[in-house]
């Protein structure tokens, strides 16, 4: 009986430790007939730029499959923080870096170059029954998440006298997200500044799945998750002085949806661009194929310019 | 209410069998006792159900063979899966030794009537009850202690895990000793082993399906865990089967935990079919330890 | 022989190292030392030792960990506004470090899952205790145990698609947003329904069969032997399962970080969404902490509240199982 146990734990053995190598096998194979890159590259940072980063490796993978490439999701300031302490080769950010972010990396001798990557409309969603709100100023959106609402404003009545009686539930970016520095800046008129009583969260798939199950609700994320969800969410347009416009590729490209027409980046530690190969050609593949990417992602692309200019950029690194 | 009551005289026997089992209020009894068994059955079956019907059309070799991807069409659970079976091996081998040396040593060895050894009992039972998250926090701080910056690795991860289930296995391991009689050590020792001969080959091999089935019972809750995962920064995108103890990783729970948390119909049925893939390895796992336990053990 | 029975206590549980009697006594112990110590003996004696230090170590780790940090966050946030505050915004820039929030729905969520849990629990256990012939009690009985096997994860998909989504936003059409603590509570208290059905049976096995059939001899049913005898007798173990149940709520992670929502507020209705302490360990960990920072260091405080709770309540359920394991 001992034995039968023995045998019993020895087959368990057996068959864990192939599979763990049928795991290990099956991953670096090498192009067939090309160079066979190989190795790691860690992204981290704004959970709005993620998809984009994702769709990017995954195409990539495509093309070179023995490169490891992990994103994570927390949020543009941790990620930051992460990349100024030399963790991460490549920082995803909804936001350009900060002075203090600049600074910090200085310190560390962190050298890094912002690559433009796609544009982003800012989008602030209602709940699809949400029949009354179809176009919001930028005052009224400042009523709502201004830090002095706190406590206070809690119905859609108080934003406007016309809109119905309903509960005024807020869903939102965490505080380590770019989208909530871009938004508090561009809403609230300083970068930080808002009301605390809403549920934040560095993952925007959070906050819609927070709009989607409540009537009365609002949030605000990149573009590219309300295209993820056009059953879940609705996108609202926004006064910014002009006039109503809605968040779409042509009126961010043309910057005619204001305020929250925003550029997104990653940020690319020099370091690794120079030393590893397998973060150079998962950069350059990034930047030259991003139209595909975007479009895989459901971000809006480039303009001919920026692709220019954000190759120029890689290539002053390489040199 | 003490049994004095009934020593009243019975009139209801002569009145017809009212106090007997067809009293309605004992059969109305049985009823709500059923009921409270049925319904908890059912929000078991319930939730099988809808977890079956919801993931059904996902449940394809894409599954097994894709990486997590930004598409839902595209993504399947491969590096997940792996990342189980590897931490799941991992943990295995780190806390199966250590959880039967330390109940060893606690039944067999100890002196039972040591104080110190009594607090070790009772803690053992307590960090058997404590929350898994914390446990979590526990690696986090270890990890950072030691500088460590990427803690999302395999041997990271099983070492939070292994930490969760040792008690576990130490009161398992300890049950099993306990059942093998006194008979089969003074046999042994009577023939002139050791303690230590008699504990290593006759007592424990006769424990050894008792040991068992304890230790795939917390190795098949170590699986299903995720919240001390998150904690070592968990939940990433991997896009990577794992490749060594150092390597980074993702495991079923975190990998349904990502998808459940994005909001796009075809992401839940991901979800419900990922946790599909992870119901039948558990169900395995379990079976196998009921298997274990009624064929192989003893009746002394 | 009379030395051996004499040194016997229970089954199993002897202390070998007694070698005053016995075989090993020096009255019986032959010329020919047959048991030679072996240098291989001693080295394995230490390791096994050291294998049940590791579990005091092990504690003495889990302690150190969550106190070293939640000290660090008292020095910044006094105890007084931690314990009594009513405002918990960590992250912000204007942050407060008031828990009542946090407790108010691990309170709630806590309470829901009991009032789920305890009847259908206790009710699972007289039926498999008292009514349930054998072969029936092997059919149900794994049938419970599966409920614990299930993840906390598919529980928690579970809570949030169907129970929250479905049956109180379709079915019901109640007033309730994407989370609310009453789907999640009411999926934990399923979860916790194995914990306190097994526990609170054993407690009843143990009662003596005497005692039930004295009570039928004095012409009690079945019903009525159940409720006022075996209970009775049986009741501080049934406390007990109660308490681990309540334990384990407190402590669940996974279930109320998907389904009772990401908001900390006080919660005063069970439709109402919040984020309990486990909740906001969970999602602090999705974002990023450095070390040092006081973000950090919340993390720390909240997880020494938690595991102060809960060793709080297993203390008291421990307390309850010796006094019933002690009765019989």
């Amino acid at each position: 009986m001992f034995s039968s146990s023995l045998k019993l734990a020895g087959v368990t053995a057996l068959a864990a430790g192939s599979l763990m190598v049928s795991g290990c096998g099956g991953q670096n194979p090498g192009s067939a007939g090309g160079e066979g890159v190989s190795g790691t590259v860690t992204v981290d940072g704004s959970s709005t730029v993620a998809p984009l980063s994702e769709a990017a490796a995954d195409l990539f993978r495509d093309v070179q499959p023995g490169v490891n490439v992990t994103v994570a999701t927390a949020g543009t300031g941790g990620g930051f923080k992460k990349f100024c302490a030399g963790e991460t080769d490549i920082s995803d950010a909804s936001r350009p870096i900060k002075d203090e972010e600049a600074a910090e990396c200085k310190a560390k001798g962190i050298e890094y170059t912002e690559v433009i990557v796609a544009n982003d409309g800012l989008s602030v969603v209602v709940n699809p029954e949400n029949t009354w709100a179809k176009c919001l100023t930028v005052a009224q959106l400042k009523t709502m998440w201004a830090p002095e609402s706190e406590g206070k404003i809690k119905n859609w009545k108080q934003i406007d006298p016309s809109f119905p009686d309903v509960p005024l539930t807020l869903f939102g970016a965490g505080t380590d997200s770019g989208t909530f520095d871009y938004f508090t800046e561009a809403i609230n008129g300083k970068e930080g500044a808002s009301r605390t009583d809403y549920s934040p969260s560095e993952d925007d798939n959070v906050t819609v799945q927070g709009v989607t199950g409540d009537k009365g609700a609002v949030g605000y994320f990149g573009l590219s998750y309300v295209e993820q969800n056009p059953a879940a969410v609705k996108a609202v347009e926004i006064d910014g002085g002009n006039g109503c416009v809605a968040p779409s590729k042509e009126t961010v490209q043309d910057k005619t949806y204001k305020p929250l027409a925003r550029p997104l980046f990653i940020y690319v530690k020099h370091s690794s661009y120079k030393d590893s190969e397998a973060v150079r050609s998962y950069v350059d593949f990034y930047v030259e194929n991003e139209a595909k990417v975007a479009e895989q992602a459901l971000f809006v692309g480039l303009t001919p310019e920026q692709k220019q200019k954000a190759q120029d950029e890689l290539g002053s690194v390489a040199a | 209410m003490s049994i004095a009551t009934d020593l009243r005289p019975n009139r209801s026997l002569q009145a017809g069998a009212k106090s007997g089992e067809r009293n309605p209020k004992a059969m109305v009894f049985l009823v709500v006792l059923w009921l409270a068994m049925f319904i908890a059955m059912t929000v078991l079956l319930v939730l099988v159900v809808t977890t079956l019907i919801e993931g059904a059309s996902r449940l394809d070799l894409r599954l097994f063979t894709e990486y997590p991807a930004s598409s839902p069409a595209r993504a399947g659970a491969r590096p997940a899966i792996l990342g189980s079976i590897w931490v799941i091996v991992t943990t295995a081998v780190l806390t199966i030794p250590l959880g039967i040396a330390a109940a060893v040593q606690l039944e067999e060895f100890a002196d039972k009537t040591n104080r110190f050894n009594h607090l070790i009992e009772v803690n053992v039972q307590n960090l058997a009850a404590i929350p898994s998250v914390v446990y979590g926090l526990l690696a986090l701080a270890v990890l950072t202690l030691l500088r460590v910056q990427n803690k999302n690795l395999v041997i990271a991860g099983a070492t939070a895990l292994g930490l969760l289930i040792l008690p576990v296995i130490i009161i398992a391991t300890r049950e099993a000793l306990r059942s093998v009689p006194v008979e089969i050590r003074e046999g042994s020792l009577a023939l002139g082993a050791t303690p230590l001969q008699t504990m290593w080959r006759q007592t424990l091999p006769s424990a050894v399906p008792g040991i068992a089935t304890g230790s795939i019972l917390a190795l098949s809750r170590a699986m299903g865990e995720a919240a001390p995962l998150l904690l070592l920064g968990g939940l990433v995108f991997v896009s990577f089967d794992p490749n060594g103890l150092l390597s980074g990783f993702t495991t079923l729970p975190i990998q349904i935990f990502n998808w459940t948390g994005r909001p796009q119909e075809e992401f839940r049925v991901l979800a419900a079919a990922a946790s599909i893939v992870l119901l039948v390895l558990l169900l395995a796992m379990n079976g196998l330890a009921i298997y274990i336990r009624n064929h192989f053990q003893r009746r002394w | 022989m009379d030395n051996l029975t004499a040194t016997q206590p229970k089954a199993g549980s002897r202390a070998l190292t007694d070698r005053s009697v016995g075989p090993h006594s020096p009255s019986r112990r032959p010329s020919l030392i047959t048991s030679v110590r072996r240098p291989g003996e001693a080295v394995a004696k230490i390791v096994l030792r050291l294998a049940a230090w590791l579990t005091i170590v092990i504690t003495v780790g889990i302690v150190v960990a969550l106190i070293v940090p939640a000290l660090e966050f008292f020095r910044q946030v006094s105890i007084s506004d931690f314990l009594f505050g009513t405002r918990w915004a960590p992250r912000f820039a204007d942050a407060s470090f008031g828990v009542v929030p946090l407790v108010t729905a691990t309170i709630w969520t806590t309470a829901i899952a009991l009032i789920t849990a305890v009847p259908l629990g206790l009710g699972a256990a007289i039926l498999l205790s008292e009514y349930a012939p054998p072969r029936l009690r092997a059919v149900l009985k794994p049938i419970l145990e599966i409920l614990a096997g299930v993840p906390t994860v598919v529980y928690g998909l579970f809570a949030l698609a169907f129970v929250q989504g479905t049956v109180l936003r379709d079915w019901l059409n109640l007033p309730t947003g994407s989370f609310s603590v009453l789907a999640a509570g009411l999926v934990m208290g399923v979860m916790i329904v194995p914990t306190v059905a097994s526990l609170s049976e054993d407690a009843m096995s143990a009662v003596p069969n005497s005692m039930r059939q004295g009570s039928a001899a004095l012409g009690a049913n079945r019903m009525q032997t159940s409720l006022r005898v075996v209970f009775p007798a049986a009741l501080s173990g049934i406390v007990a399962a109660i308490v681990l149940g309540v334990s384990r709520a407190v402590g669940e992670t996974m279930i109320v970080a998907i389904a009772a929502g990401g908001q900390a507020r006080i919660v005063t209705g069970p439709l109402e969404q919040g984020q309990t302490m486990t909740g906001f360990i969970a999602n602090a960990a999705l974002g990023d902490s450095r070390v040092g920072s006081i973000e950090y260091d919340t993390l720390f405080a909240v997880g020494l509240l938690l595991f102060m709770i809960t060793l709080l309540i297993n203390f008291i359920s421990i307390r309850f199982v010796r006094r019933f394991r002690e009765v019989y």
